[in-house]
């Protein structure tokens, strides 16, 4: 009987041999944490932790509250400064370098065969280039510091083959949307999301990070893919050799928990409706939403390809009256290529405000809070109630176009329909 | 641990983490008692104010969904819940609540054996939970590797200890 990614790569980094439902205690080869790092901080001295583990094991993004809005956000980013110094910690990326999980890609530190416990919830994304990872909480990762090691189940693994060609306005985002809408928020609850099939093959890397990094919304404990040509061309492109890398992919007659295949030809331009991923529905039936924000990017959809589709839709044309948009680019490296190709120029002459990399509006914590009764569609991964920092306030999640086209348009639409 | 008998609040499926605490306090509440003050404040603005210590969450499917925020898990130890009955939890909330010390039981088939106010008991020795109508349900103990995690109290206590032996 083979064996999926996931038990490959539990058994590899254990030397033992692993099936689904073992317990076991791993070193994970990163630890990713962001501004939470100072809460971590008091934790790890709570337990008695003096020097980490292992410094080079740490990987301190700062990107949920950049640039800090108040003088609590800016002590404790002061204390993660002064934590990284005094333990000579060598990965550190400062507030504006880009959202952790963007960071954690350009940077080389998703690679395949790499293991990355991140005490964030969307560190699923990096199964996209080949890694396993996963979210854990913030004891947790003071655990990992002062002990280099984590416990964790070998999930049992979920297979998804995605078929076929997708009509036109059809992104990544759209077809995330319709296997949860299919599926539901707890659809792949606890497994190993494995994509495949010649719709991911066709994919850029961009689209495919929305899959891994949405499986967490399905409930998945990690979201992967086989790394191929491709990923190796972005890896070499980012700074990671091939020798530095280990393709672990899951034996023919693996075992399945559960399989699903869909056909990407059939899926319509889709919106998540508040207040869950899996209240999903047509833009064709949602074009009486008027939006009031409109946000385009996040860790979902702030890629140069998620930007160059916006601009498509808003270049020469402007933001509808009653409508703000927000366009938030994910890494400093996307926000340079976007001025280099002249999108936030289109950006902002279509009205739209340009914020720096970072989380932005999406946790809710600034950069665009909304007013009781107001509706953003964005292109984010999460719509729960007050999510974006009032509870009475809606938020509809969408594709980069959906996102252009309504800020246009003024209610939820496709291109199409301006 | 042994029987926990408490009264019992209700909720539904994907009780997210964001309801439970929201994501704007997550960087500028940090104190247990102000933490506490704000759990369910999306969901349920009265629960904080009729839970009483000992009390016991029943919900549906995936409950904690969302975010890793360990608050949203944290915030009911700090009221002194009795413990939490779901029918499925997601995978990082379920780890949150270990780590906190806080008992999170798995159990099947709760739909419509409970309403707000009755009075449920869980044996933590037998693994069942009583409920009004007489019926109970099983569930599973704790893996010997992660009991040791809830015995010490939660994590921070178990990796102290881990950490004292490793320093001789």
């Amino acid at each position: 009987m083979g064996k999926t990614f996931a038990e490959k790569i539990f058994s590899l980094k254990t030397g033992k041999d692993l099936r689904a439902g073992a317990i076991v205690m791993v070193k994970p080869d990163f630890v990713l944490t962001h501004d939470n790092s100072s809460a971590i901080l008091s934790t790890f001295k709570k337990m008695g932790g003096k020097k980490v583990a292992d410094p080079k094991q740490l990987l301190i993004v700062l990107d949920h509250i950049v640039p800090a809005n108040d003088e609590k956000a800016a002590t404790n980013h002061q204390k993660t400064r002064q934590f990284v110094a005094e333990q000579k910690l060598p990965h550190f990326y400062e507030g504006g370098r880009g959202i952790c999980h963007q960071v954690a890609v350009e940077e080389g530190f998703a690679r395949p065969g790499a293991f990355i416990c991140g005490s964030d919830s969307h560190t699923t994304t990096y199964g996209a280039l080949g890694a396993f990872s996963t979210g854990i909480g913030r004891s947790e990762a003071a655990g990992i510091w002062a002990t280099g090691e984590i416990w964790l189940k070998v999930p049992e693994s979920m297979k998804v083959v995605l078929k076929g060609k997708p009509k036109k306005w059809v992104t990544a985002k759209d077809v995330v949307l319709h296997i949860a809408g299919k599926i539901g928020a707890d659809g792949a609850l606890y497994y190993s999301m494995e994509f495949s099939g010649d719709y991911i093959d066709n994919c850029s890397i961009a689209d495919r990070l929305v899959f891994t990094n949405m499986s967490v919304e399905l409930g998945a404990k990690n979201g992967w893919m086989a790394p191929d040509k491709k990923a190796f061309d972005y890896l070499a492109v980012h700074g990671v050799k091939k020798e530095d890398c280990t393709v672990i992919l899951p034996d023919a007659d693996a075992v399945y928990a559960e399989t699903l295949e869909i056909d990407v030809a059939k899926i319509e331009p889709l919106v998540a409706a508040p207040h869950s991923v899996d209240l999903v529905k047509t833009v064709v039936e949602s074009t009486a939403v008027k939006a009031d924000q409109v946000l385009i990017g996040t860790c979902t959809n702030g890629r140069i390809e998620d930007l160059r589709q916006a601009a498509e839709i808003l270049k020469g044309r402007k933001v509808a009256k009653g409508t703000r948009l927000l366009v938030l680019p994910a890494s400093s490296e996307v926000y340079i290529q976007a001025a280099d190709e002249g999108l936030l120029k289109i950006f902002v002459q279509a009205g739209g405000i340009v914020l720096n990399p970072g989380c932005g509006p999406c946790l809710g914590a600034h950069q665009g809070i909304m007013a009781p009764n107001e509706i953003t569609v964005s292109t984010a991964n999460r719509n729960f109630k007050g999510r974006m920092g009032c509870n009475t306030s809606f938020i509809y999640l969408a594709s980069p176009y959906t996102a252009a086209a309504t800020a246009v348009k003024g209610t939820i639409a496709t291109p199409d329909m301006l | 641990m042994a029987i926990i008998t408490g009264k019992a609040f209700v909720y539904g499926d994907n009780v997210n983490t964001d309801v439970i605490f929201p994501g704007k306090y997550t960087y500028s509440v940090t104190d247990p008692k102000e933490i506490a003050a704000h759990t369910m404040e999306d969901e349920d603005p009265a629960f904080v104010k009729e839970m009483k210590p000992g009390d016991i969450l029943v919900a549906g499917k995936n409950f904690g969904c969302g975010s890793s925020r360990e608050q949203a898990a944290f915030c009911f130890k700090y009221l002194g819940l009795g413990a939490i009955v779901a029918e499925s939890y997601s995978r990082i909330y379920y780890r949150n609540c270990i780590n906190a010390g806080l008992l999170a039981v798995e159990v099947k088939g709760l739909a419509g054996k409970v309403k707000r106010g009755d009075t449920v008991t869980i044996d933590t020795d037998k693994g069942t939970v009583k409920f009004p109508d007489g019926s109970q349900a099983t569930f599973a103990p704790l893996p010997p590797e992660i009991e040791g995690i809830m015995k010490a109290g939660g994590l921070d206590e178990f990796i102290a200890e881990k950490l004292k032996k490793m320093n001789g």
